[in-house]
């Protein structure tokens, strides 16, 4: 049996393996597109195990909003790492810090 | 019939001409111009003469009223107006006519001058001021021709602006007078604040509104209201007619050219003071305190200064001194509520200190622009006029028996006398002030006249390394003889000498013991010295001819006149019979010679004392203040701290975006974290 606990540890393991991508990672930009939506992914998880410990569907629907929205920002970020990867030449994290003061 | 249009005349035709000259002076050329400056100031000269004329024989009553209305705000309004009474059409008289006079002399005095037209546009511009000054019916034209002679005075000080002493000298004059000012304005305010008005008629009328009143400046202060006004006001007269302390401006005015040296410096711009004092009786006879300010700081300048004049070798700066002395006498008379002998002194004083000045301008042009005495003697033979015209000054100056000088100094003395046997030791000092002042007076006079027209003639000796005293003195300046100044320098000077005569002879009578000045000048019954004076040495029973001859002949019985003797027989003796007995008196009394060559020290008080104090606390505050604090702590020293904070900062700005990520994160969940905890 599936309960609430369990939904929700699955979700916290999902987000924090997210993040521990996003800053363990240094080598590529995809990968860190990869752990964003892994976060999204984390977020449906709560929104669907709470949906089913209430009840209630509204939630379900929110996941499917935001698995389409998730869809179209991947597109964008690939889209921009094109361009970046066309003038910059690299598409490693660490050579990307011009943001540095 | 004294009408708006005559007196309207009188101010502003000289002006017309100061304009005229001033602005197409180059185009006119300079004998259109001398004309036209000298036609402005001869058309005042004669509308003033009938003015006074119709005011003394009493076929006119006196003029006030508003002309023009300068501005009207909150209930203050300024006027340009007139009052002309006996008073001020006494000093309108005085004015344009020695004014006159210092015109046509110019001509011969500043033949030379590339300046020439602008110095006919400024003397010009100056009687204007003068004119406006004593016609006033309000404080704020007083003080609007306050301002404007100060500035004509300031331009014609540093005249000869090439010269740095003639810079600094102006420079000196101004800041001085505004040290004058500031007292000078206090005092209006003042006048203004507690009794509502400007003008002269409506104050006057008003002051039992603040006789015996006092404020309060601070908690616990209880000032009289009318000997705060009257120092105020004072101080004011003390800038403008120099007195000590403030008298430090006008021997450096001497730098200007010597007409300008008569007519202001001398005659008129000076008693600017001295007639406002006369003016504001009404005001000052409110308050004993205020008039024993007044009278100390006269009696001082009339003493003290004197004796400086005795150790100066410059001619224009001995007679610079003895008019110093000069102004301190018509100050104490003003302390001692003798007003008219005040303003009496003052008229006479302005025909013989112009005289004496305008002769020693004639000695300079003579000397071809020389000016020390100790370059000249034997002068008497090479100018006969001038030496006469100057044997005539000074023995006016000095109060010679039936000689202008002589009423009106001894009936100041005598004034002072009676007060300072009512009053305390203030009175006292005055009388002793003024009585030793006229053994001054009478040596520094007469060696002036012996050193410059007697004894043997040392402007043949050539002086290694002799400083110019002028700038167009010429090279061949010593080679040639002294000459006799022309016609129209000796001419002015002819007619100085016959009014330094004459005028105070005529005049006693009614200026200091008749009703000449009731209604002009006003009196309290207690203070009226003169009444004290008048019971001594006048008695009109057998008509004014018979009194002013008794008068005369008083000289035997006081010690003035004995005084004025002993110092001219000390003189004659040392200066003519004995030269050598000077160096042995200088070297005698060497420490009091260099008290008053440094002056007692006021310059250096002035110079070093207040205004190197000035610049030394302004170096301090601009090093401390200005550059320490604003600019290095509060302008730098707030960049300097955004710059550390800044690069403390963007240690943190890796531009590594997993950094801000993480930093999301953290915030993100110590937001987080907060809200769970706050909410429990």
């Amino acid at each position: 049996m599936i309960t609430l606990g369990h939904g929700l540890a699955f979700g916290a393991i999902l987000f924090s393996i997210s993040v521990a991508g996003i800053f363990i990672n240094r080598k590529n930009v995809i990968v860190l597109l990869l752990c964003i939506e892994l976060m999204l992914l984390a977020v449906n998880v709560n929104f669907v195990t709470f949906s089913r410990f209430l009840g209630d569907a509204h939630g379900q629907v929110f996941v499917f909003f935001v698995l389409t929205v998730a869809a179209a920002e991947t597109a964008i970020g690939l889209a921009i790492l094109v361009v970046l990867f066309r003038s910059r030449g690299t598409i490693s994290v660490d050579q990307i810090d011009s943001m540095k003061g | 019939m004294i009408s708006q249009n005559i007196l309207l005349t009188i101010a502003l035709a000289p002006l017309a001409g100061a304009v005229i000259v001033g602005f197409l002076g180059g185009r006119l050329g300079r004998s259109a111009s001398h004309w036209i400056a000298i036609l402005g100031v001869a058309l005042s000269t004669a509308l003033s003469m009938q003015a006074l004329y119709l005011l003394a024989t009493g076929a006119a009553a006196p003029y006030n009223a508003n002309v023009y209305t300068f501005f009207d705000v909150g209930g203050i309004s300024a006027h340009v107006g007139f009052m002309v009474d006996t008073l001020s059409a006494t000093m309108m008289a005085v004015v344009s006519f020695v004014s006159f006079l210092v015109h046509v002399y110019t001509i011969g005095y500043m033949r030379d001058d590339d300046g020439y037209t602008r110095f006919f546009a400024y003397i010009s511009l100056f009687t204007f001021s003068m004119l406006m000054l004593v016609m006033s019916n309000n404080f704020m034209q007083l003080f609007f021709g306050w301002e404007a002679v100060g500035l004509v005075s300031y331009l014609l000080i540093g005249f000869w602006f090439k010269r740095p002493t003639a810079v600094v000298a102006n420079l000196k004059a101004f800041l001085v007078n505004r040290v004058g000012d500031v007292g000078f304005l206090i005092g209006i305010g003042a006048v203004l604040y507690w009794l509502g008005s400007l003008d002269y008629a409506t104050v006057f009328a008003n002051t039992a509104a603040i006789d015996g009143k006092t404020f309060a400046p601070w908690q616990g202060a209880n000032w009289s209201i009318p000997t705060f006004i009257g120092i105020a006001l004072f101080i004011g007269a003390m800038g403008k007619s120099a007195q000590v302390p403030l008298h430090v401006w006008l021997p450096d005015s001497m730098e200007g050219p010597t007409p300008i040296s008569a007519l202001i410096h001398a005659a008129t711009m000076v008693t600017a003071g001295i007639f406002m004092v006369a003016r504001m009786s009404p005001i000052f006879e409110l308050s004993q305190t205020a008039l024993a300010f007044v009278l100390f700081i006269g009696a001082t300048t009339a003493f003290f200064t004197g004796l400086i004049g005795i150790v100066q070798n410059d001619i224009k700066r001995v007679v610079a001194y003895s008019t110093l002395s000069q102004l301190g006498y018509m100050t104490v008379a003003l302390g001692v509520s003798a007003y008219s002998a005040a303003i009496f002194h003052l008229m006479t004083h302005a025909f013989f200190k112009a005289l004496l000045f305008l002769g020693a301008g004639s000695v300079i042009i003579g000397m071809h622009h020389e000016q020390d005495m100790r370059r000249m003697g034997g002068l008497r033979k090479y100018m006969p006029i001038t030496h006469l015209t100057m044997w005539i000054g000074t023995l006016a100056l000095v109060g010679t028996p039936f000689f202008s000088g002589y009423f009106s100094k001894d009936s100041i003395i005598l004034a002072a006398q009676v007060a300072a046997g009512q009053g305390g030791w203030v009175q006292q000092y005055a009388y002793w002030a003024v009585l030793l002042g006229v053994f001054v007076t009478s040596v520094y006079s007469f060696r002036l006249l012996y050193l410059t027209f007697f004894g043997e003639e040392r402007f043949r000796q050539v002086h290694e390394g002799s400083s110019a005293h002028d700038v167009h003195e010429s090279h061949d300046a010593h080679a040639s003889e002294p000459h006799e100044s022309p016609w129209v320098v000796t001419v002015p000077l002819v007619i100085l000498a016959v009014f330094s005569i004459g005028v105070g002879f005529f005049t006693v009578g009614p200026m200091l013991f008749g009703d000449f000045f009731d209604g002009a000048i006003f009196v309290a019954a207690a203070n009226d010295s003169l009444a004290g004076v008048a019971h001594k040495v006048w008695h009109a029973d057998h008509g004014w001819v018979s009194a002013a001859v008794a008068f005369g002949l008083h000289f035997w019985s006081s010690p003035v006149f004995w005084l004025a003797f002993a110092g001219f027989a000390l003189t004659t003796y040392v200066y003519l019979y004995n030269p050598s007995l000077v160096e042995r008196i200088r070297a005698t009394l060497h420490l009091p010679v260099r008290v008053l060559e440094n002056k007692y020290g006021f310059d250096d008080l002035w110079m070093k004392g207040l205004a190197g104090g000035s610049v030394k606390l302004g170096r301090a505050l601009w090093k401390r203040i200005d550059a320490g604090l604003i600019d290095g702590l509060i302008v730098n020293g707030s960049t300097a701290l955004v710059d550390r904070v800044a690069g403390i900062v963007r240690v943190a700005q890796t531009g590594r975006l997993y950094h801000y990520a993480f930093a999301m994160i953290v915030g993100l969940s110590a937001l987080l974290g907060g809200l769970i905890l706050a909410l429990r």
